[in-house]
């Protein structure tokens, strides 16, 4: 069977030709990725192959940059690197942190 | 249109959540891997300024020395990593595979399982390389697909379609736009655009 990056051959209507420059946070991930391959903690094909194996329902609802970052995140709590408890509660943190100040990037 | 959306596939404005989700995600993926010393922001920076720093006018250089130098052609075709490395471009883990086009043969460059691309060369992929539609499309009907970036082929043309990996990048080196044989090396670098080192423009249309 297919799996929803496997678009090869079928057709998925007009090309759009738009150009479109990176978010901030868009070349963020793209760097931490660059990082995180250059150090051999996760190689290009560990990540294509996370990111095939999210099912239609995440590949086709998330954004490039997302279906990254749903990825590093997957590869950071299978290789034991990060707990998702500790995930999870600094995205809390964030949140609130957020809310308080405007402002996600501040340390 | 929406601006985070770009695939075939836009997320409905309704989705705001999951956008504003991710970023969060992605920051606190950031913070804690710095925070563990896994990677650092210093690390997180350069790679930054790296990828800003990658542009077309790095396949450029390349293309414009190929039209220029017939040894560097052929070492260029012979070996495409080693030829690249004369101009400082370094792609230390994947295979670099330099595509000729001639008056018989025009290539294009797809990933059709995601978005491997030349990025030392040609910079980021841009936004329609990623989506679904021209992956789909162009490798049963490239002839369509080039007609929908205003790049008509006569019907002889043979088209070459190149799928890219993780490990094997692919560089289209255009026809030098005939006219063009006593123009110097950077006004020839100028000729030469992203597109048609993707394989979806001529060198020819750019004079």
């Amino acid at each position: 069977m297919r799996g929803p990056h496997d678009v090869g051959g079928l057709d998925f209507g007009p090309i759009d030709p738009e150009e479109y420059s990176l978010t901030f946070w868009e070349l963020q991930i793209d760097a931490i990725r660059a990082v995180i391959g250059s150090k051999g903690i996760v190689s290009t094909h560990e990540n294509r192959r996370t990111i095939e194996q999210f099912g239609h329902e995440i590949y086709d609802t998330l954004t490039y940059y997302e279906r990254w970052t749903a990825a590093l995140q997957r590869q950071m709590v299978d290789k034991g690197i990060l707990t998702q408890d500790e995930i999870d509660k600094k995205v809390v943190q964030l949140r609130t942190r957020f809310h308080e100040t405007g402002d996600l990037e501040s340390f | 249109m929406d601006s985070v959306g770009h695939d075939h596939n836009h997320p409905r404005q309704s989705d705001d959540k999951i956008r504003f989700y991710y970023q969060i995600l992605g920051q606190a993926l950031k913070e804690l891997l710095i925070e563990k010393r896994i990677i650092s922001a210093s690390e997180i920076q350069l790679a930054m300024e790296k990828r800003e720093a990658a542009t077309p006018a790095n396949g450029a250089k390349v293309v414009a020395r190929a039209w220029l130098d017939p040894k560097y052609r052929k070492r260029l075709f012979t070996d495409a990593n080693l030829a690249v490395a004369e101009f400082g471009l370094e792609l230390p883990t994947t295979r670099l595979v330099a595509l000729e086009n001639t008056p018989k043969i025009h290539n294009v460059v797809v990933c059709t399982l995601c978005s491997c691309y030349p990025r030392d060369l040609l910079g980021l992929p841009p936004a329609w390389y990623k989506n679904k539609a021209y992956r789909s499309r162009v490798v049963h009907e490239p002839r369509e697909v080039l007609k929908e970036f205003g790049t008509l082929l006569p019907d002889d043309l043979e088209i070459r379609v190149h799928d890219s990996t993780a490990d094997l990048r692919y560089l289209v080196v255009p026809m030098q736009p005939s006219g063009t044989d006593d123009l110097g090396e950077e006004v020839l670098r100028s000729l030469v655009t992203r597109d048609m080192m993707i394989g979806v423009a001529l060198a020819d249309r750019a004079g």
